[in-house]
């Protein structure tokens, strides 16, 4: 009878590999992660007066208080214009869950979204930005990233911001363009991937000079 | 653009300068000669016979092979699906999750078995830390494993050279035989997965990957991620912790991380390439075979790096001005978004770390291309070499009649049963995908599935099954098969439909071809090997190297060249939205 030995030894081996690579091995990657680089491996939290105000690597959008309230009775936000604002997110900026927008390339509401985005846009930043139109947006400003949480946008976003920024903040725009250049970064080995500003970062540096 | 360029162009010089390192190794541990890495993890191999009783110098014939493979994964489905459905008894469930609903657990488990990693949930409000490594991760291993082994025991039998037959006799006690199931199984594990996941996993939380035991904090979930990642781009697998895969920042938060992924996704499928090559004793016939991939998988990227470049309609009509960004994170940007799709579809990965839902109407079509072709452009880790071989049978087939000789492989005359088997695993998964979208298609049952309206509906459906039935897992995500209105699973629903037909179409995908694999490996292995003549038809060479583009191409283009005109083409050629 061969057949139930090749069961037991089936079984046997699945259970003997389950207990190495599910258990050994994930355990073994924390144990090395949390000794060498907990930070990172924990999730990059950044620190405002000893409490965390976030994480590096989650782009999420300053708010401010309108005073009005919807139907639900929830307050309305709107966007801090003297902070820097992370791209449109479908997830609302939720960091416990994730999800594509999931807009098709030939969709009427996709085109509805975008005009909608663009609006808002301009009427943030027109002001400090004369001759702003939807043809000279960064296409980051106003398409939905994929995690909903993407940290950075791009310098051209972030230049367009820091004129708003400055005026709300009456700050020198050298000053902000100064802080905007501190907290971007260039492509791996000047080859792969995107130059960007990492918003969460800068966001911090701008309150710490506040206080200051 | 030109920078766009040179970082595609960057990569594939990475890839082909590691391909014969890898492919070289590889070939050793499968002909079971000494590597470096013996100290370690001939140790943990030598362990692992011990616990299982087997011994590995018994070799076993393709039946016995095939049984073994079957009876491993079936003790793989029914240990996941018992760890799924029991997450109120898992430790580490701070969240209080509950189990997802029987079907979408049966299409999950289907789907992480068979290297599939297709996913109708989302991570990080579905699974508990128990439920993503001590059944995911160990699946993404396993499976990538089998993969391995079963393409190993294809090339063998294709290498195994028996000059004198008469000594290939019923005493011979390795007439007929195709290797030892459990030694592949282990070595692929001890000495290719295992250390270079440790590795990259240790490489990506210096990027910033997560890996913790600690609970969600600060409202931001969390959990053992960079183990899981590893092997998730490793092993082709592609199934992420979170639900938006390799787009998350805690999955994949830099350029260097990126690059990491991208080049662990592609590794060991080009690399196999080479191994067949030494294995054969020709490293010429494994470059021809790495060649043919990589002109079709050229051709993919360049086309889904233009198509995203050019931007939408939809973006257009609101007045932007510049390429798609919608869906995509910008430190990818349009270039290494593009690449990733190209990468992750013509593998058979289906890790994104763009939404695919998103891309333009011909950059869709690439991964859908992609697929078509079997998954045989480089495929997943071990079946995209067996699929290749399989359609590299054909072509020699289809030589051989155009030059009137018998059509010969490496010395092995090709005959009626293998031309027969070959047929049916060729069109076998392409006839899961199209029955299983027909079906969703024209009975109410898909319905409730699709998001999108217009043409979008249709590729969302047919994406699903092609994904499916090739072992991809990438998605256009739109499509539903889990109803889920809370974090942690309560009050949560299945789509019967969906989960169900899907996880059959994966396990049928999967299982299908690789026996017809084995009864191939079976039916090459004993035969006599002729020398070779001046009429040979040669398959190191630039030649057949076209001629099975075109089979390869031919083959997906008659299949599917109709579905594929009613959704993306569609959308590809028109600005009308819908």
């Amino acid at each position: 009878m061969p057949l139930p030995k090749e069961v037991l030894t089936a079984i046997r081996a699945m259970v003997v590999l389950t207990l190495v690579l599910g258990l050994a091995y994930p355990l073994a990657v924390t144990g090395v992660a949390q000794v060498v680089m907990p930070g990172k491996a924990n999730g990059s939290f950044i620190k405002q007066d000893g409490k965390v105000v976030g994480s590096k690597l989650l782009g999420v959008a300053p708010t401010i208080d309108t005073g009005r309230k919807d139907a639900d009775g929830n307050p309305i936000t709107a966007p801090d214009p003297a902070f820097f604002q992370p791209r449109p997110s479908a997830t609302g900026y939720a960091t416990d869950t994730s999800f594509f927008s999931n807009r098709g390339p030939n969709s009427d509401t996709a085109r509805q979204f975008y005009k909608d985005e663009i609006a808002a846009y301009l009427a943030l930043n027109a002001k400090s930005n004369p001759g702003l139109k939807a043809s000279t947006i960064p296409v980051d400003a106003v398409t939905t990233s994929a995690s909903g949480v993407d940290p950075d946008i791009s310098i051209a976003n972030a230049t367009i911001q820091a004129r708003r920024v400055a005026a709300a903040r009456g700050l020198d725009l050298s000053k902000v363009m100064a802080l905007v250049s501190d907290h971007t970064h260039g492509r791996f080995v000047g080859v792969f991937g995107e130059r960007g500003v990492n918003v969460p970062e800068l966001n911090l540096a701008l309150s710490n000079q506040k206080a200051a | 653009m030109a920078q766009g360029i040179l970082q595609i162009a960057c990569f594939c010089a990475l890839i082909v300068a590691v391909v014969p390192l890898l492919g070289g190794h590889m070939a050793r541990v499968f002909r079971g000669e000494h590597t470096l890495l013996d100290p370690v993890s001939g140790r943990l191999e030598r362990g692992a016979y011990r616990v299982l009783g087997v011994d590995p110098t018994r070799q076993q014939d393709w039946k016995a092979y095939a049984r073994a493979v079957l009876l491993f994964s079936a003790a793989g489905w029914l240990l996941l699906f018992v760890i799924l459905r029991t997450q109120t008894l898992h430790p580490l469930n701070s969240g209080d999750f509950h189990s997802a609903p029987w079907d979408v657990t049966f299409n999950t488990v289907s789907s992480f078995v068979t290297n599939t990693n297709w996913q109708f949930y989302g991570g990080e409000t579905t699974m508990t830390y128990v439920s993503q490594a001590v059944g995911l991760t160990v699946q993404n291993f396993v499976s990538a494993a089998v993969g391995i082994a079963v393409a190993v025991a294809l090339v063998r039998a294709v290498a195994n050279r028996r000059q004198d037959t008469r000594q290939d006799t019923p005493t011979d006690p390795n007439a007929g035989t195709i290797g030892n199931f459990w030694q592949d199984l282990t070595r692929a594990i001890t000495h290719v997965l295992l250390p270079i996941a440790f590795i990259a996993a240790l490489l990506l939380v210096g990027q910033g990957v997560l890996q913790t035991l600690g609970a969600t904090a600060h409202g931001v979930a969390r959990g053992p991620v960079a183990s899981q990642e590893a092997i998730k781009e490793l092993g082709t697998n592609g199934g992420g912790f979170f639900n938006v895969n390799s787009a998350h920042p805690f999955e994949n938060p830099t350029a260097f991380s990126n690059l990491i992924e991208l080049f662990l996704i592609l590794v060991i499928p080009a690399s196999l390439t080479a191994t067949y090559g030494r294995m054969v004793g020709n490293r010429r016939q494994g470059w021809a075979i790495f060649g043919a991939m990589s002109l079709l998988f050229v051709i993919s990227v360049a086309v889904v790096f233009a198509a995203e470049r050019h931007g939408t309609p939809a973006q257009q009509l609101a007045g932007l001005v510049g390429g798609n960004l919608e869906g995509k994170e910008l430190r990818n940007g349009t270039t290494m978004s593009s690449l990733f799709t190209a990468v992750t579809t013509v593998t058979s990965c289906g890790a994104v770390n763009s939404a695919f839902e998103s891309l333009t109407g011909i950059g869709g079509l690439v991964p859908m291309a992609n697929m078509a072709y079997g998954e045989s452009v480089f495929g997943g880790v071990g079946t995209g070499l067996y699929t290749m071989l399989m359609y590299v049978l054909l072509a020699v087939f289809i030589g051989g009649l155009m030059v009137g000789r018998t059509p010969e492989f490496l010395g092995k005359k090709i005959e009626a049963r293998e031309i027969k088997l070959v047929s049916l695993g060729v069109l076998a998964t392409p006839l899961l995908v199209l029955l299983g979208s027909g079906v969703a298609l024209a009975t109410k049952y898909g319905a409730p599935s699709i998001y999108a309206t217009g043409p979008q509906g249709f590729s969302e459906t047919l994406y699903a099954y092609m994904s499916q039935a090739n072992n991809n897992g990438s998605a256009f995500a739109g499509y539903t098969g889990f109803l889920q209105p809370n974090a942690g699973n309560l009050d949560s629903n299945g789509v019967t439909f969906a989960d169900i037909v899907g996880g059959l179409v994966m396990l049928g995908g999967r299982f299908l071809p690789i026996i017809i694999v084995l009864a191939i490996a079976g039916s090459l292995t004993g035969k006599r090997v002729a020398p070779a003549g001046a009429g040979t038809l040669r398959t190191d060479t630039g030649t057949f190297g076209g001629l099975l583009i075109g089979v390869v191409v031919l083959i997906g283009a008659l299949t599917f060249f109709p579905a594929l005109l009613l959704g993306p083409v569609v959308q590809g050629l028109t600005t009308h939205l819908f």
